[in-house]
Formats: C-alpha cells, sequence, structure tokens
C-alpha cells in the first residue's frame, strides 16, 4: 500500500498509523521512534520511544533518566516489528551521518519502503557511521540548507580560518559560538585534526554532552571548564566555546578583549552572520548542502520525494527537474533552528 | 583586488567605527596609488561610473542557473551580488595561484571596455574569485557598497591619516577626483596641497536635528529664527566664474535635470534652499516635483508646465566672499537683500516667522502645518554659524506629527541587507465594502524582537505565493504612521502614501475594525 495511505501529519508530528508509531513528535504520545538527540526532533515525556542507544544517552543526558517511561535501544541494520502481527510494519534504523547516534527510518509495509532521513550529512565525520543509501519507494528528505546558494566549504578550510585569526588576533579570546550537540564537538576534532593540541575551553552548557561524546570514546582532547579558570585575563590567544546563546549575553564580558566566532552553516548569508555580530563566520555544518541533497536523492533514486524541514519548495523544485516526483510535507514544530544548522 | 577584496570583507564583519577606521588607515598605508585612491572613492560612493550593470549580472547568471531556482535563492540571501557570488559556478576550475588583477587595472579596463567587451572581461574575472571577491567586485561594479563606512568617516579618516583638520579634507572633497593622488600625497608630506579654485565645488551641507519635546520646552524662542519646512527636496545652487550647477544635498550633481533655473542665474554665489515646483508664489506638491526629479533630460513641455524654483533660506558665499563664518542673522540680511535686488520668478526667499515663547510656538507648528504641503518647522539660533555637518543644539526640524491609520497586512516578502531572510517587507491595505485594497508598503519601524515575531507569523499563515511575495490571511493589524498620502493613477487603490512605516503592530485588533480607503482618501493632501 503506497505510504500517503498509512503515513500522515498529524499535530504532534508525522505518524505511521498501522504501527501507531510517531517519528520525532514534538508533544507526548505513547509510542514514537527519535531519528536523533537535537531539540527539534527529541522532545521529553514520551511513553515509550525507540532510538539508537546514543540517542537515547543524549535524551536522558539532556532531560535526565526518567525522559520515558520506557525505552528499547535499535541497533543499526536490525529491524523489528511493529503492529498488528497479521499485518505488521517492519522497522530498521540506518546512519544518517548527522551527529553521534543519528539514524535514518525505514518503515515497510504491504510491500512499500518508506525512508525518514531525519537530519543528514554526507562529509567525514569521526562521531558517527557514514550515511548509508537506503533504496526505497518514498524518501522523506530534509532540506534545511536546499537552496543552490548553499555550498559548505571543506571543514579543514574553515578551521584554518579560525586558526589563522588566531595567529593575527593573537591576544584577543577567540569566543566560538557552537550549538551544545554536535557542532561543538565536531568543532574540536576539526581544530585537533589540524593539530591544534592546547588545551579549549568551554562554557558550563557544553560540559555533560562533550563527557558524554568522550564516554563512546571520541578523543577530543584537553576541555576545561571556563569557571575553573581563576585568572580570565589568561584566556587571551585562547579558543573558547559556548553555546550561541552565550555569545552577547553577560557571562561573555568577563573574557578579555573577546573575538566572536560562530560555526553555522548559516554564517554563509552574510546578514544573518551580521544579525548575530559575528567577527569571524565559519561555515560549519553538520547538514547537506544543496550539492550533497541533490547527490542523496540521485543516490537513493527513491518513486518519490517527500520534503521537509527547511527550504521545501527548492528542493521540490529541482527533484521535479530531476525527474522525481516530489511535494512538500509541512510539518510544524520544526524550527529553522539557526543554532541547530 | 585581493587586498581590496580582504578590505572590504574585514569592514563588513567588524563593528566599531574605530575598528573600521583602523582597518582603512592600515590599508591606506600598505597600499600603493592608484589602488587606494580608488579605494576609497568606492567606499566613500564616489565613483561615477557603473562598471556593469546589474541586468548584465542577472543576465550572465541566467546563463548558468535555472530562472526559479535563482529567484528562490535571491529571494532567500536578499540580495543580488551575494546571491551570485555564491551562486558562481567557473566554467573551468581556477588553475591554481591566478593572481587577480589591482583595483587600478580592474577600474581602467571597465571604464575603456567597449560594451560588448563587458560580458567576457566579467566571466573572466568571476570565474578566478572566492565567493567573497565576486561578493566585492559585484559591489563595487555596480556601486553598490554598503559597508557602513560613510563619506565623511572617510574624509576623517584622511585627515587623520594626513594629521590635517577635517574641514580641510571637506573644503578639498568636492574639488579633488578619484583616485585622489595629488591629496594623498599631500596628506603624506610629498606634495603641494591641491589647487581647487578653478572649479564648481559643492559645499558640504549643515544639517538639523529633530527637536524632542524636552529641548523644545526649554527654548528661549527670541533666540530662535524659525521657517516653515516645505515639502521639497534640498538643494546647493552653486554659479562661479568656472560654471553653475545644482547639487542635491549629498553633493550629487543634478544640474542636467533643471536647465530652466540654472539659465536664470548669472551671479558668484553658493545658495541654500529647497527646490520646488512653483507657478509663481504657488507651491505646488512634492508628488509634482517628482516628475522633474525623475526626468535627467526634462522636455521643454515639462519645464514650462512644472517650471521649479528655490526657496532660498541660506546664503554660503557671494562674490567670491565666504559668508559662513557669519551668525544666521547676518547670512539671513545678506540673502535677503540679494533677492530683493535680482526679483525673479525662480528664486524666492524663504519666509521667516518670530515668536516670543513656546505656547506661541507650538500655536504657530499647528497653524502651520495645517497646510498639507508643509512638512513641519525649522528652528535655527540666530547667532548659528554655518558648520558642515549635523553639529548639535544648533538647527532643529520639528516635523507635523505622523498621520496614522489602521491596516491589515495582506503581502509579506523577505527583506534586504541587514534583514535579509526574515519576512520584513509588508504590504497592507485599507478596506473599500468587504474588500482590502493595498495602500501601502513598510519596511520599518518594529523592533528586531518584533521582525522576529512577525516573520514568525507570517510564515505560519501564509496562505499563497507569487514568485517572492506570500499572501497571508488577513488577519493582523498594524498600525501605519505616514507622511502624507497623495492621489495615485498606479494603485488600484489610487491613493500612495509618503514614508510610511509601522508604528505599531496590534495583535488585539480585529482585521474589520481597521480602517477604510474612505477614510485614508480624507488625508489627502491638496496644494
Ligand atoms: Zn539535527
Ligand atoms: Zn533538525
Amino acid at each position: 500500500m503506497h505510504p500517503q495511505d498509512w503515513i500522515s501529519v498529524e499535530e504532534a508530528g508525522l505518524y505511521c498509523h498501522p504501527a501507531k508509531l510517531y517519528i520525532d513528535p514534538m508533544l507526548p504520545v505513547d509510542s514514537a521512534v527519535v531519528t536523533h538527540g537535537h531539540a527539534d526532533h527529541a522532545r521529553a515525556g514520551h511513553q515509550h520511544v525507540f532510538a539508537s542507544a546514543e540517542t537515547l544517552a543524549i535524551m536522558k543526558t539532556r532531560y535526565g533518566e526518567e525522559m520515558a517511561e520506557q525505552t528499547t535501544a535499535l541497533r543499526m541494520g536490525s529491524p523489528v516489528t511493529l503492529g498488528n502481527d497479521t499485518d505488521p510494519v517492519t522497522m530498521t534504523l540506518y546512519p544518517a551521518g548527522h551527529i553521534l547516534g543519528s539514524t535514518q527510518v525505514l518503515l515497510e509495509y504491504r510491500g512499500y519502503r518508506l525512508v525518514i532521513s531525519g537530519d543528514y550529512k554526507r562529509r567525514h565525520d569521526p562521531t558517527c557511521p557514514p550515511f548509508e543509501i537506503v533504496p526505497c519507494d518514498v524518501f522523506i528528505t530534509e532540506a534545511t540548507f536546499g537552496l543552490p546558494v548553499f555550498t559548505h566549504p571543506p571543514l579543514s578550510h574553515e578551521i584554518d580560518k579560525l586558526l589563522t585569526s588566531l595567529a593575527v588576533f593573537s591576544d584577543r579570546c577567540h569566543l566560538v559560538g557552537t550549538y551544545a550537540l554536535g557542532k561543538c564537538q565536531r568543532v574540536i576534532i576539526g581544530l585537533r585534526e589540524a593539530g591544534y593540541s592546547k588545551p579549549i575551553y568551554l562554557h558550563g552548557a557544553l560540559q555533560k554532552l562533550c563527557d558524554l561524546y568522550q564516554q563512546y570514546d571520541i578523543e577530543l582532547g584537553e576541555l576545561i571548564p571556563v569557571n575553573d579558570v581563576a585568572d580570565k585575563s589568561s584566556l587571551a590567544g585562547e579558543i573558547v566555546l559556548a553555546p550561541p546563546s552565550a555569545l552577547a549575553d553577560r557571562w561573555s564580558r568577563s573574557l578579555p578583549n573577546v573575538r566572536t566566532v560562530m560555526a553555522s552553516g548559516w554564517m554563509q548569508i552574510r546578514a544573518r552572520a551580521r544579525q548575530r555580530q559575528v567577527e569571524l563566520p565559519l561555515i560549519i555544518s553538520d547538514h547537506c548542502d544543496w550539492p550533497e541533497l541533490l547527490q542523496t536523492i540521485e543516490e537513493v533514486s527513491p518513486k518519490e520525494v517527500w520534503v521537509t524541514h527547511g527550504r521545501e519548495d527548492a528542493l521540490v523544485y529541482q527533484a521535479n527537474l530531476m525527474g522525481f516526483k516530489a511535494k512538500a510535507l509541512s510539518m510544524v514544530g520544526y524550527d529553522d533552528d539557526e543554532e541547530t544548522g | 583586488m585581493e587586498a581590496f577584496s580582504d578590505l572590504l570583507e574585514q569592514l563588513y564583519f567588524t563593528s566599531g567605527t574605530n575598528a573600521k577606521a583602523a582597518l582603512i588607515s592600515h590599508y591606506i598605508a600598505t597600499t600603493p596609488d592608484p589602488d587606494r585612491g580608488w579605494a576609497m572613492a568606492a567606499i566613500a560612493g564616489e565613483l561615477k561610473f557603473d562598471f556593469f550593470k546589474r541586468n548584465t549580472i542577472k543576465a550572465l547568471m541566467l546563463e548558468r542557473i535555472d530562472e526559479n531556482l535563482f529567484a528562490m535563492s535571491y529571494d532567500y540571501v536578499g540580495e543580488m551580488s551575494e546571491t551570485v557570488a555564491h551562486l558562481w559556478q567557473p566554467e573551468t576550475p581556477p588553475s591554481g595561484d591566478v593572481e587577480l588583477p589591482g583595483l587600478n587595472e580592474v577600474v581602467d579596463t571597465f571604464r575603456n571596455a567597449k560594451r560588448t567587451e563587458v560580458k567576457p572581461l566579467l566571466v573572466a574575472l568571476l570565474d578566478n574569485m572566492t565567493a567573497s571577491q565576486r561578493w566585492a567586485l559585484i559591489k563595487l561594479g555596480t556601486r553598490g557598497l554598503r559597508i557602513g563606512v560613510s563619506a565623511r568617516s572617510i574624509k576623517q579618516i584622511l585627515a587623520n591619516y594626513g594629521g590635517v583638520p577635517i574641514e580641510e579634507i571637506e573644503a578639498l572633497w568636492h574639488g579633488v577626483e578619484p583616485p585622489y593622488t595629488e591629496l594623498l600625497s599631500w596628506l603624506e608630506n610629498k606634495g603641494p596641497k591641491p589647487d581647487i579654485s578653478d572649479r564648481v565645488t559643492f559645499h558640504p551641507v549643515m544639517l538639523s536635528h529633530p527637536i524632542d519635546d524636552d529641548t523644545r520646552e526649554k527654548l528661549a524662542a527670541s533666540e530662535w529664527q524659525i521657517e516653515p519646512k516645505f515639502d521639497g527636496i534640498r538643494v546647493q545652487l552653486v554659479s562661479a566664474p568656472a560654471g553653475k550647477a545644482l547639487f542635491s544635498r549629498t553633493g550629487d550633481d543634478i544640474s542636467g535635470s533643471f536647465p530652466d533655473l540654472l539659465d536664470t542665474i548669472d551671479h558668484n554665489l553658493v545658495l541654500d534652499g529647497e527646490l520646488l515646483v512653483m507657478h509663481g508664489d504657488k507651491v505646488d506638491t512634492f508628488n509634482q516635483l517628482q516628475q522633474r526629479l525623475n526626468k535627467k533630460k526634462p522636455s521643454a513641455k515639462l519645464m514650462q508646465s512644472l517650471p521649479v524654483a528655490v526657496m532660498a533660506y541660506d546664503l554660503l558665499e557671494l562674490d567670491g566672499e565666504s559668508l559662513m563664518g557669519l551668525p544666521l542673522t547676518e547670512r539671513r540680511l545678506r540673502l535677503t537683500d540679494y533677492i530683493e535686488k535680482h526679483p525673479g520668478e525662480r528664486l524666492h526667499l524663504s519666509p521667516t516667522y518670530s515668536v516670543t515663547d513656546v505656547a506661541a510656538l507650538e500655536k504657530l507648528h499647528q497653524q502651520v502645518t495645517e497646510d498639507t504641503a508643509i512638512e513641519g518647522l525649522m528652528l535655527k539660533r540666530k547667532d548659528s554659524t554655518y558648520i558642515p555637518g549635523r553639529p548639535k543644539g544648533l538647527w532643529y526640524k520639528w516635523k507635523r506629527d505622523p498621520l496614522l491609520i489602521d491596516a491589515v497586512v495582506m503581502y509579506a516578502q523577505r527583506g534586504h541587507g541587514k534583514r535579509s531572510s526574515f519576512y520584513s517587507d509588508f504590504t497592507f491595505g485599507a478596506w473599500e465594502g468587504d474588500t482590502l485594497l493595498p495602500v501601502g508598503k513598510a519596511y520599518s519601524g518594529f523592533t528586531d524582537e518584533e521582525l522576529k515575531k512577525l516573520d514568525n507569523w507570517v510564515r505560519r499563515n501564509a496562505v499563497g505565493r507569487f514568485g517572492p511575495v506570500r499572501e497571508v490571511k488577513k488577519e493582523l493589524v498594524v498600525e501605519v504612521a505616514f507622511d502624507a498620502v497623495h492621489p495615485s493613477s498606479r494603485h488600484k487603490s489610487g491613493v500612495a502614501m509618503r514614508f510610511p512605516r509601522i508604528h505599531r503592530i496590534r495583535w488585539d485588533k480585529p482585521a474589520a475594525e481597521a480602517d477604510t480607503l474612505e477614510s485614508v482618501k480624507g488625508l489627502i493632501e491638496t496644494a
């Protein structure tokens, strides 16, 4: 049966009727599968949550042990059956390459295959296995950077910009705005890969998730909480990471001669960077850029593409040009929050 | 070109006047002539020709990308140069370290290029550039550099660089031309001061501040000269042995549009006044003046049906003598004297009023602004000398209270520049029976916080799309403030507003209670 007859957009989010299962719901529900731990996908208060073990650990770190009544950790590539025994839905998770624990969701029902990409990217990222091409009839793709203006430069190029700035403005504390989950650790790894071995300083809000990444044997090098630094003037010429919301608040005023840096895919658009009063924008994204979105659609080659989560219009239009049947799937609750870009 | 592009990139992301000035000074000190002079000219907005047209860029881009994808990208980015900078893909990837031509070479190349050569030149450059270099080139070539450095700041930076008072730069500025080699060599003590005595030059004008209630209530009325604020445009008329010119208040030479006015002046002087369409003594509306302003080469018929004149309120120079150091009262006497001796239809003396106390001033404001052709009052200290720029406490403007209506938001579009990627341009309408007719567009008046709320509201309440324009549910009422409203045959509603801005967002007010088109028409100005 065609997925349009068993999948719909409800108030809480995308709903699979025969499995009685929501995908990344924004309101508390009985049964949910969560693709990854970002707040615009993972919420607390569900009865039963299916997710990767890493995602469950992230949710517990953020929302506490009681974040759901019941949890089921799923292994990538291992199917589970849901719904009516005689008319089941088979669900399998596959890697999405977005952040630690991120997955795509494959739902199979009455001979049709539907893949929900969640958020994904195609670039190298040592914190998670790479995005896997999963053949399907309907592919629901995100479109956070779904416009041809978005082409993300290589990570090493952007890290170089930061290191060059550090050399030129060697007396300035480089305060880098990074989203706590994923972006923060990716910037740290990028710095380490570029040979930066000095300690990196962290705002308190980033600490717990970095600890969690390290528990998963992801090497982040020496991290020091800013709060443990008695003499803040010693942070001149150092790299401090903080959540974007802390860039302009009171907290940052204690740092010496701050140079404001921000790591996000949105930083490619000048006005966006300036709206945040960023002096050094770094284009570092955990999502696909435009060429990668097109490449993925081409490679998955589904019968139909449904586009959600961002700039749907352009990607629907382009998918049509490429010969795919495509439509926008508008969902409430998914904010194109610049912090997760 | 690399150095210039780097400078722009850094200026763009640097906030704070001092930090920007430091970057520019460093660039001047380390960049050779004539590149550095062209850079100053570009930043100060002194380039007098486009290297290429925006349409040329767009046409080249559309040879390389689907039209709809371009439109969607432009709509999102909100700015043509940046959209193209990101979308441009070199036909063949740049081969390693190609050195770009210097800024002077780029300027020269485009200035001397034949029409047919422009496109290939541009393509060759864009192909070898990074996205931010492409952005810089397009900004430069279409004279669209807006990086928060004013012409005045450039003059200040040059003054500091040479250790001379800014007044000296101000006085020279409109007599020297890019790439300013002589000026820079003088500032570096390597050459003589440029001689501009034989040029027809613009003299930077003195500007006023809006008056606040506090200042107004404490005013010693007898110390002030009070003038009506006409609804025209501020001009400077210069007539010298070397020639004649009419300048806008920013120093643009607009002589070409007003030969009928310049022909009537044959005296050595510099006059400050308001340009108006006048039939004898009768002042016509701004709407009519607009028709003259739009014509670079007016026909004899237009000049006859809409004759322009200057309502003079200041005299800066007469017969080669500078009057700028004299107090206003004395300049006024000289001006009155001159106009009395040279009567004509093209030059009028702006009236003045005198009041003895604040109460009388308030009454005067009320009376004067009953005439919809008057924008308000100008208050000038009688002892003020003529100081270019916007000195504090000497000249004030007291505008008429804005007109207000409650209108319903109908369409929204993403903004440009600082507000790009947010829905920030709103078309609003008034009721005619039970249909709404658009009466204006506003893109300012709200705070950043309100902007985010409006953007969010639009995204949640969009019902249709026409290209970049989103139609929204007819549910949100905004209080719109504007300076005037004119009849207009170009708009379906029959009206056009002047300077509409959003005064308040009426989240609480039902759309049905917004104003009618009839009440808007009741506010139309009459000549
Ligand atoms: Zn995400
Ligand atoms: Zn997301």
